[in-house]
């Protein structure tokens, strides 16, 4: 069992950092935890779906199918969140002072909110999908205490996320969204590199220079905290080249595209919404 | 963007020529273990790596050395391609049986 619990935490880490991050973004909007909640169900159908269809999607493709479809729903994944980035651009700084003055609620605007409900499904399909297959091995091959691993490593998981959610909220409202913004950021340039990952491993696009660097010594991917910041900022011990272009190309398609959008929303506030911290390398 | 696009296809179009010329290892999974549990494979080149899952459970070939993953389905087989890699040894296991499924790629 010991052995089940881990290897659903991990997959369950990675999902529930997400939807813990999305869960910020868009805290005090009416209505999220239904979205959130869709997002989550979608997700676990989604992930039987693939699951089921397993075999199908390994064989498309002449082989590359998998590799095909994670990269696509990462990259899909990568262009929900920058529309909320964008979108929050321009409507971040009213939310924060709505929500300071109506004690928490904000009625503006929940336009973006199905693009995070589908940032939560893909997060929790991707993962789930895998645990459903090593679940079903695990059963097929006679394993004990199947259903106690899946609990508790739902559990751990989830307390994970839970933790970091309630860490997020010690940020003053004033930096919040901009805080949120950024993590966002960071977590669409994690996973377009790993979007070039898969791709790279399918041999649809080049390496190149593959590994860029090993900072294994440091800090390994299979590392919680490196596992962690792996889903946070996109880190990677051992990237290839096209994986670091994929996450600047990220980070500087969104940055440059929130500046532009801050600036047209509010010509007279000089220092708009967009500032950001300098982005760690992945 | 744009630009970004346009040297991406380049450099694509001129990836693929090459095609064709790529080597093909094998390893088999059986009884959740790999089959060689060291696979000897050139140093410098990129090339593809056919692993077979004989078991009647699926498996998840992994390596966090050489950043690969990919489900390969009961009895049956799948490829990647891997590298170029710089001469050493590279662990690989089986994420679903990490008690058994492990190996080293012997890169030289």
């Amino acid at each position: 069992m010991p052995g089940i619990a881990l290897l659903v935490f991990r997959e369950v880490l990675e999902a529930a950092l997400i939807v813990t991050i999305v869960c910020a973004a868009t805290r005090g909007v009416p209505r999220r935890g239904l979205f959130v909640g869709g997002g989550l169900i979608l997700g676990v159908l989604g992930a039987l779906l693939v699951a089921l269809f397993a075999d199908s999607l390994a064989n498309a493709f002449s082989g590359i199918g998998q590799e095909v479809f994670n990269a696509g729903v990462l990259l899909a994944a990568v262009l929900m969140i920058g529309w909320h980035v964008l979108w929050m651009s321009s409507h971040g700084r009213a939310m924060a002072v709505e929500m300071k003055a109506l004690g928490g609620a904000v009625q503006s605007g929940s336009s973006s909110l199905m693009m995070l409900l589908l940032v939560v499904a893909l997060a929790v399909l991707r993962e789930g999908s895998e645990v459903v297959l090593f679940l079903y091995g695990m059963v097929a091959g006679g394993a004990v205490g199947v259903l106690g691993g899946l609990a508790l490593g739902v559990i751990a998981g989830a307390a994970v996320g839970f933790a970091l959610y309630y860490g997020l909220l010690r940020i003053p409202l004033r930096h919040f969204f901009d805080a949120t913004n950024a993590m966002l950021t960071l977590l669409a340039a994690g996973l377009a590199s790993s979007a070039a990952r898969y791709l790279v491993q399918a041999d649809l696009l080049p390496a190149l220079t593959d590994p860029l660097w090993d900072s294994s010594w440091l800090l390994s991917n299979d590392s919680l905290l490196g596992q962690t910041l792996h889903i946070l900022i996109g880190y990677d011990a051992r990237p290839s080249g096209i994986m670091l272009v994929f996450y600047i190309a990220t980070l500087l398609v969104l940055l440059g595209g929130m500046h532009r959008v801050a600036r047209a929303a509010a010509p007279r506030a000089g220092h708009a919404a967009a500032a950001i911290a300098a982005p760690p390398r992945p | 963007m744009r630009r970004f696009f346009l040297a991406a296809s380049l450099l694509l179009a001129g990836f693929s020529v090459q095609a064709g010329e790529i080597p093909e290892y094998k390893l088999v999974i059986s009884n959740h273990r790999y089959e060689p549990a060291e696979l000897k494979v050139p140093a410098g080149i990129k090339f593809k790596l056919v692993v077979e899952n004989r078991d009647a459970s699926p498996e998840e070939f992994e390596s966090t050395e050489f950043n690969r993953e990919k489900i390969v389905m009961p009895n049956s087989s799948t490829h990647i391609y891997v590298g170029p890699l710089a001469a050493g040894r590279y662990k690989f296991f089986g994420d679903f049986h990490q008690d058994t499924a492990q190996g080293t790629l012997l890169v030289e």
